[in-house]
């Protein structure tokens, strides 16, 4: 939620941050593509609490998602996610007021196995003060040559409703009754997984998205330079194209090592008609303990370029057609450097539950934008020359898992 | 000689056709099915944890421009 002082056209509430349509893909993700079809997933169940904490941002919540098997074919599953948000972000900072607010997500999803094909489908819905979201995906996986590959297709379709927050005279919060936008997606997406050897698997990736509709941030707003005004720069909305395709494959290469151990190497190649292009590398190094511990290391570096329409300080007002300061917009290097471990355990007075786990994952992200600046300093440095601006954030997840 | 080279030629003609339909058919499995143990221990799963990779999905993609292409399926939401 962000607000907007009513009527006045300045931000009086927060400032959230990327656009609608961006937002549109993010949140819970199902698995659809098992990694080999022709198998169900386990019966299991998950609660974990998670918290991201960097940028004058605090976002915790619970997740809990439950799998169980209906019959030899069927397998259900359920997640609940929730997003509690007190953010005081640079963006907010800059034309905005800090601001707390939950986003509640339910899914639901069936798997149905029939001889080597596996038919997926599920339904996500995600609401919060300003934005209630609908997606719809469908799946089918097939076993091909010995086993030896699986091919999953998808598609996926969503239907988003955007909303802007005002304060109220009376000084409560709600929704901006003269702003009511609509976001529609699209997604296309073929999946492969190919054992290689008796130690090795490959998993490809494609997807193909476009959206369609309000793909701006209703709060967000650009800088341009006003030589004289303040600190030498004023704010204007921003003004987004109302269509986005993008395409991105990935690779994914794991390989058991000799005294049981797994390495994975992953490569993401990303393009959008925004003139985004992004590269993504990680490695991932699981190593078990005997039989009670995992450990798990990993790295992974993120590289962006920035939108065509993305300025961090545009020469003037209605300097061109569209025009955007979404730091998610700008060019910046991301590095993450993750740890985790997990414990196995059999539940001592529940013989049934033969498979338990508690597991502990902390990530540290590091994102050094090259042409997003700290704009809070323009009074010190003057408009355009402050320092880039740098994020620093800790991600925790604390779960517990109950195979039954 | 040259009965011999015209009779290889016509030998190379008919196996065209044969080499094609081999072409064709499934390829024998090169990892036997009582040789993919290690792909039924879960450290070789490519989503051990689907609680967390789904979560930490929805970290990096609040953050980034990028999106798609890795296995999952996210909802809507506003959530940067």
């Amino acid at each position: 939620m962000q607000l907007r002082a009513g009527g006045s056209g300045v931000h009086g509430g927060s400032a959230r941050a990327l656009s609608p349509f961006t937002r549109t893909l993010l949140a819970l993700g199902i698995a659809v593509a098992p990694a080999l079809a022709g198998v169900l997933p386990e019966d299991r169940a998950d609660v974990m609490w998670h918290l991201y904490k960097g940028g004058d941002i605090t976002i915790q919540g619970p997740s809990v998602l439950v799998r169980k098997k209906v019959g030899d074919n069927l397998s259900l599953s359920a997640n609940y996610y929730e997003d509690m948000i007190s953010s005081a972000s640079i963006d907010v900072k800059l034309s905005a007021s800090p601001y707390h607010e939950i986003r509640r997500q339910e899914s639901v999803a069936a798997d149905y196995l029939h001889g080597k094909s596996t038919y997926s489908a599920g339904f996500i819905t995600s609401k919060e003060p300003d934005y209630k979201a609908n997606t719809e995906y469908f799946a089918v996986s097939q076993d091909m040559f010995g086993d030896l590959t699986t091919l999953t297709l998808g598609y996926r379709r969503g239907w988003d409703r955007v909303y802007r927050d005002i304060k109220a005279p009376q000084g409560f919060i709600e929704n901006d009754p003269t702003f009511h936008e609509r976001a529609d997606h699209r997604g296309y997406s073929l999946s492969l997984a190919q054992i290689l050897t008796r130690n090795a698997i490959l998993g490809f990736n494609y997807e193909l998205l476009t959206d369609q509709g309000y793909l701006a941030n209703p709060y967000r707003q650009i800088r341009f330079l006003s030589p004289g005004q303040g600190a030498g720069f004023a704010l204007a909305g921003q003004v987004y194209p109302t269509t986005r395709t993008s395409s991105s494959a990935s690779l994914q290469l794991k390989y058991y090592l000799p005294y049981r151990a797994a390495l994975t190497g992953q490569y993401r190649f990303f393009h959008d008609t925004w003139g985004i292009t992004a590269r993504t590398a990680e490695v991932d190094y699981t190593h078990p303990v005997r039989k009670h511990l995992i450990f798990d290391g990993s790295f992974r570096y993120y590289h962006q370029g920035p939108a065509d329409f993305y300025s961090d300080l545009f020469p003037r007002a209605n300097y061109q057609n569209f025009m955007a300061r979404d730091r998610e917009l700008a060019a910046f290097n991301s590095y993450t450097v993750g740890a985790g471990a997990s414990w196995l355990f059999a539940m001592p007075f529940a013989p049934a539950l033969g498979k338990n786990s508690i597991n502990l994952r902390v990530d540290h992200l590091m994102i050094d934008y090259s042409d997003f600046r700290n704009a809070l300093l323009a009074g010190t440095y003057g408009a355009g020359n402050e320092p880039l601006y740098k994020l620093n954030a800790n991600i925790f997840q604390v779960f517990f898992s109950i195979w039954f | 000689m040259r009965v011999a080279v015209r009779l290889a030629s016509r030998m190379l003609l008919a196996a065209l056709p044969l080499a094609l339909l081999a072409g064709c058919a499934a390829p024998t499995p090169w990892v036997k099915p009582y040789e993919r143990e290690h792909f039924a221990d879960p450290i070789m799963s490519f989503n051990r944890d689907p609680v967390s990779s789904v979560y930490l999905d929805h970290v990096f993609e609040s953050r980034e421009g990028a999106r798609g292409a890795t296995g999952s399926v996210g909802g809507g939401c506003g959530c940067n």
